[in-house]
């Protein structure tokens, strides 16, 4: 056990750190799921990207640096502390990315890789169906292969950024006799395909940015499928690993939350407001569990440079940064009292709308990257061993 | 940076799971119960053997001279089998308070008749007026006024104190300070005495994240041997996601109490807080563990026949042991809001 970085390690952050302070925007952009912001955050992305920094873990032939997974946590802490813009792409860069390189061919790694890392193309993920939630081997969308195209019929749902996204991935129903989990091909789709029609739903933050993406008679190259064809399952498991797991959810994330609920708590103490007593363990509580993510995901990052590999316990994972974000959240609005009504922008707010607007995004944690219910059967029969009916 | 234990660590701490497998039944516990001074010389002596006492001694004085990370997965399995011989005061905490008190004649006397598994010493805690071992102990480390005191036991008061867990022994303790047994005082006796209770806290912390650990492993095994309506309990989701939730409270508790290990066996500067948050995580984990087990368990957990509760109860005990969690999320509080010892996020190092 060696807890202290190596001065390549240093070195890395501090250059890291130097980067993001020259060219973080000083203006906060739109929040992505608007047109405006969306477009902001890709040129951000494209600035990231011409700097080095897009993807920092990825082969240098894709975009990336070609870093190992604790510079990429360096990164991540350094991103967090200067504030950075959340990634418009996240599905993209944090998710398909790895998959493709995983089992995607060097045509399609050539093909995909860097549009993504530079956000030129984003992406969104198309598991959901109406009848296919938490039951994600329920899929009907079919695809079903004519000559050297297959041609798509049925729904996706709630497709994160799905309204201003160029490419859908997701698993279809290749073979129609099939049912659950076999017989499903994981396809990527160009979503200006024609017979495809993209209807924006207002989330619960009143931004129209989830969609739902209706096919009709679509036709996709066989190129675009990833993986071997019936075989999508155990591809989007994979994707889905890295969804609950550590790459999309950095621990500096968390921690920068919760330093500032500290603060939050301090200044609302020395203002002479209120604050419920029971509040001071619960900020330390929240303060504490995001230690001990961070604390943990070094320690996965040890295990998986170590050649080790994770599974289930991404499950663990998931139940805990999602429950964390709520908690966070929860204890900042209890602290600002009456001001947690006020949307960001309104003029009494303050700086403090943040707050409501992480905390709205916060309660959808527990929902999506399949629900904690999913995951808590997931550690109970998966890790734990117990029978499963 | 790399955040994990090395192969021969990990193959100490199967070594001592295998042992205490097959010496520390829970028949041996029980049975422990029920014997005058709740203590085995026979037990003590071959722990010795396998170095469990000398852990942090110094090879000069007989000892592996390892340190708390390698303690600290030892600590996990004492935990896991439930043994309440004083490995906690005697080599976690004791042991490396002579060794780093400056008393040279002390330290040569006692480090290698711990090391040998012939001297048990005992440890006042500075936030609780029961010490624990008294009974058994050859020598005890106690605090009167500004000053830290080695006390033979014959020069004690001790007088016996019945406990809720029978695995436990605890005494009150009185006497009359000498000079010639002052190890310390002043900022010196605080040093120490701080440095005492981060160890002892951090042995506690592993020994429940053990005893979670066996607490998760019960519930599992017993919920699929237990049917009802004609299928395995194990397979209610009221049930499974109820023991899923220990397993994530274990899981992030073992990260603090992993690190936490490694702030004390290096002296970081921010050491006390993270021994303060291994202990409330793991604590808080453990009881978790302790009450869901229980009703998982039904009427036959509710038993004193059944084996649930030898483990609920060392996790009760743990609990207010070296610090209660009360105390210990106070101590986090005060490092966070009121400039208290240092908290120091891990990696992250937010902007100024
Ligand atoms: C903000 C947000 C973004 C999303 N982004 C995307 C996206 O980009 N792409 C995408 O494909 N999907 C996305 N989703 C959808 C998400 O993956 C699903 O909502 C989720 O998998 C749950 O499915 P469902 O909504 O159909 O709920 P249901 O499956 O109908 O579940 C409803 C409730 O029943 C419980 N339940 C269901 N089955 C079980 C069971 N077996 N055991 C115990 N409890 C059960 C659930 O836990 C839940 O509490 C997103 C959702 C949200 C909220």
């Amino acid at each position: 056990m060696d807890l202290k970085y190596t001065p390549e390690q240093e070195a890395f952050r501090k250059e890291a750190r130097a980067w993001l302070e020259a060219n973080v925007p000083s203006e906060k952009l739109a929040s992505f799921d608007t047109k405006e912001g969306f477009e902001q955050h890709r040129e951000w992305e494209k600035k990231l990207q011409a700097g080095g920094y897009a993807m920092v873990p990825w082969p240098v032939e894709y975009g990336g640096r070609g870093a190992n997974l604790l510079e990429w946590l360096i990164f991540e802490e350094e991103y967090y502390r200067a504030g950075a813009p959340g990634r418009v792409n996240q599905n993209g860069i944090f998710l398909l990315g790895p998959t493709i390189m995983d089992v995607g061919t060097p045509e399609q790694k050539a093909r995909f890789l860097p549009k993504m890392a530079s956000s030129e193309e984003v992406w969104a993920q198309g598991w959901s169906e109406p009848n296919a939630g938490s039951d994600m081997a329920n899929i009907q969308a079919t695809a079903i292969k004519d000559g050297d195209h297959f041609v798509i019929n049925g729904q996706k749902t709630w497709a994160s950024r799905g309204a201003f996204a160029h490419w859908l991935f997701g698993m279809f129903r290749s073979d129609p006799d099939s049912t659950r989990h076999k017989g499903l091909t994981f396809i990527l789709v160009p979503l200006d395909t024609p017979g495809i029609t993209v209807r924006p739903i207002e989330k619960l933050n009143n931004k129209k940015a989830f969609a739902e993406v209706f096919f009709d008679d679509a036709r996709v190259p066989v190129e675009y499928q990833l993986g071997e064809e019936g075989k999508g399952w155990d591809v989007a498991m994979a994707t889905a690993g890295f969804e609950r797991g550590l790459m999309l959810r950095s621990p500096a994330r968390f921690q920068d939350t919760a330093r500032k609920l500290v603060e939050l708590y301090k200044e609302t103490v020395a203002s002479g407001a209120y604050v419920a007593p029971e509040l001071r363990r619960t900020v330390a509580q929240c303060w504490m569990d995001a230690e001990a993510y961070a604390l943990n995901t070094y320690q996965t990052v040890a295990h998986l440079m170590g050649g080790g590999k994770i599974g289930a316990e991404a499950s663990l994972n998931k139940i805990f940064w999602s429950e964390l974000d709520t908690k966070m959240h929860e204890t900042a609005l209890k602290l600002l009292g009456h001001r947690a009504e006020l949307l960001p922008g309104s003029s009494a707010a303050g700086d403090v709308g943040e707050w409501l607007d992480g905390y709205i995004f916060a309660l959808a944690g527990p929902i999506y990257a399949g629900t904690n219910e999913i995951q808590r059967n997931i550690i109970a029969e998966r890790i734990l061993g117990m029978p499963r009916k | 940076m790399e955040f994990r234990f090395t192969e021969d660590q990990r193959l100490l701490q199967e070594t001592v799971r295998d042992f205490l497998a097959g010496e520390c039944t829970v028949d041996f516990v029980r049975g422990q119960w029920e014997t005058e001074t709740g203590r085995s010389p026979e037990f003590w002596a071959s722990l010795a053997e396998i170095g469990v006492p000398g852990l942090l001694i110094p090879e000069e004085h007989g000892g592996l001279g390892m340190t708390e990370i390698d303690l600290v997965l030892v600590m996990v399995e004492v935990g896991r089998a439930g043994l309440a011989e004083p490995v906690t005061p005697t080599a976690a905490v004791a042991a490396p308070l002579l060794r780093d008190c400056g008393n040279e004649a002390l330290a040569k006397e006692w480090l290698p008749k711990i090391a040998a598994g012939e001297a048990i010493v005992a440890v006042a805690q500075p936030t609780s007026p029961l010490v624990p071992e008294a009974e058994c102990a050859d020598l005890l480390i106690l605090r009167s006024g500004d000053g830290l005191y080695a006390v033979p036991a014959a020069d004690a008061r001790i007088t016996p104190q019945k406990s809720n867990d029978p695995s436990q022994k605890l005494a009150t303790v009185e006497f009359d300070p000498q000079p010639a047994q002052l190890i310390a005082s002043g900022a010196n006796a605080d040093r120490l005495e701080t440095a005492a209770l981060d160890r002892g806290a951090l042995a506690c912390a592993a020994q429940q994240l053990g005893a979670c650990e066996q607490l998760i492993q019960m519930s599992v095994d017993y919920t699929a041997e237990r049917k009802q309506f004609g299928v395995p309990i194990g397979s209610f989701q009221a049930v499974k996601h109820q023991v899923a939730d220990i397993k994530v409270a274990l899981e992030y508790a073992r990260s603090h109490v992993e690190r936490a290990a490694h702030s004390v066996a290096q002296d970081v500067e921010s050491r006390s807080v993270d021994v303060s948050m291994a202990k409330i995580s793991a604590g808080e984990a453990a009881l978790q563990g302790a009450s869901t087990s229980l009703q998982v368990h039904g009427a036959l957990g509710y038993t004193w026949e059944q084996d649930l509760h030898v483990w609920m109860r060392r996790a009760w005990t743990l609990d207010l042991a070296w610090g209660e969690t009360a105390w210990h999320r106070e101590r986090l509080a005060e490092a966070l809001f009121d400039g208290g010892p240092p908290a120091v996020s891990f990696g992250f190092e937010p902007a100024a």
